[in-house]
């Protein structure tokens, strides 16, 4: 056996097909979906306060510079998490070692930082008109379309463990969670979504 | 709860937060020179007014940067706008 025949298999893999009993469980009468995300490629990327647009060119990627905002790039997101953070995100690199290995030397030439952060979240995905109503069980942001819409992130709390959400231009929420609370996360989804059952 | 005006995020939740202290202790130009009794001012001793303070907040759960707000000690109100 050698390492190149494992297949990645999500953090929480476990909880799968109670997220899909769920939605089947549902169906009909409330409309929500709980899916599971392969994790992708990320680097965070912090940058001297005034030089993110000479660090954009260096990354080779958009950061959007308005507070909470994220932009879709070629290959994946590019999320602004504080005054000078932001999360790069690429589903088609094979290798982030590589990738952080190549972006770093030419992101300090500028003043910038890049670290590889692949391994921290776990990617979660809340689709449906009830997805909003969940998550405002145990987040305390107005995620309504008005003040949380598309192209928005946020990193904030949901019960008691911290999330980075990010909304879709389809209503879709994505939930970024860190990987030790992730199984926390997947339960406590599952304990608010009791109330539709 | 009580909400606390993050001037990067906008209005948080408190548990989102952590408390700081007094804002503006500056440190001291030549600490060295100081008495132990100075430095015990500096290290130890905060003001406690009844009424607006200066605060440091570090908003932990959202964008991780530390930020200065006036709040009224009997009142526990941020004042509008001094955050920054």
């Amino acid at each position: 056996m050698t390492a190149d025949l494992l297949a990645p298999v999500h953090l929480l893999d476990a909880w799968r097909a109670r997220f899909e009993d769920l939605t089947v469980e549902l169906a009909g009468r409330h409309d929500l979906a709980i899916t599971l995300a392969p994790s992708t490629a990320a680097l965070a990327v912090r940058v001297a306060p005034g030089a993110a647009a000479v660090a954009e060119v260096a990354l080779g990627v958009p950061l959007p510079t308005r507070p909470l905002a994220w932009e879709p790039t070629l290959r994946g997101q590019s999320l602004h998490l504080g005054p000078d953070e932001w999360l790069v995100t690429d589903v088609a690199a094979t290798s982030a070692a590589a990738w952080e290995a190549v972006t770093r030397p030419a992101l300090a030439a500028v003043g910038a930082a890049a670290s590889d952060v692949s391994a921290q979240y776990a990617d979660l995905r809340l689709q449906g008109r009830a997805a909003r109503e969940l998550l405002s069980f145990g987040c305390a942001l107005d995620l309504r379309p008005a003040s949380f819409g598309p192209r928005t992130c946020a990193r904030t709390l949901l019960g008691q463990s911290g999330v980075l959400l990010v909304g879709h231009d389809d209503g879709e929420f994505q939930l970024l969670v860190r990987t030790s609370f992730a199984g926390y996360v997947a339960a406590w989804l599952l304990d608010a979504a009791e109330e539709y059952r | 709860m009580q909400l606390i005006p993050c001037p990067w995020c906008g209005p948080r939740e408190q548990t989102e937060f952590h408390y700081g202290g007094q804002a503006d202790v500056a440190y001291p130009d030549d600490p060295a020179a100081l008495t132990d009794e100075q430095w015990a001012h500096f290290v130890f001793f905060r003001d406690n007014p009844k009424g607006p303070f200066a605060e440091r907040w570090f908003h932990s759960a959202g964008c991780r940067t530390w930020f200065r707000a006036v709040r009224d000690t009997r009142t526990y109100a941020f004042l509008p706008g001094s955050s920054a």
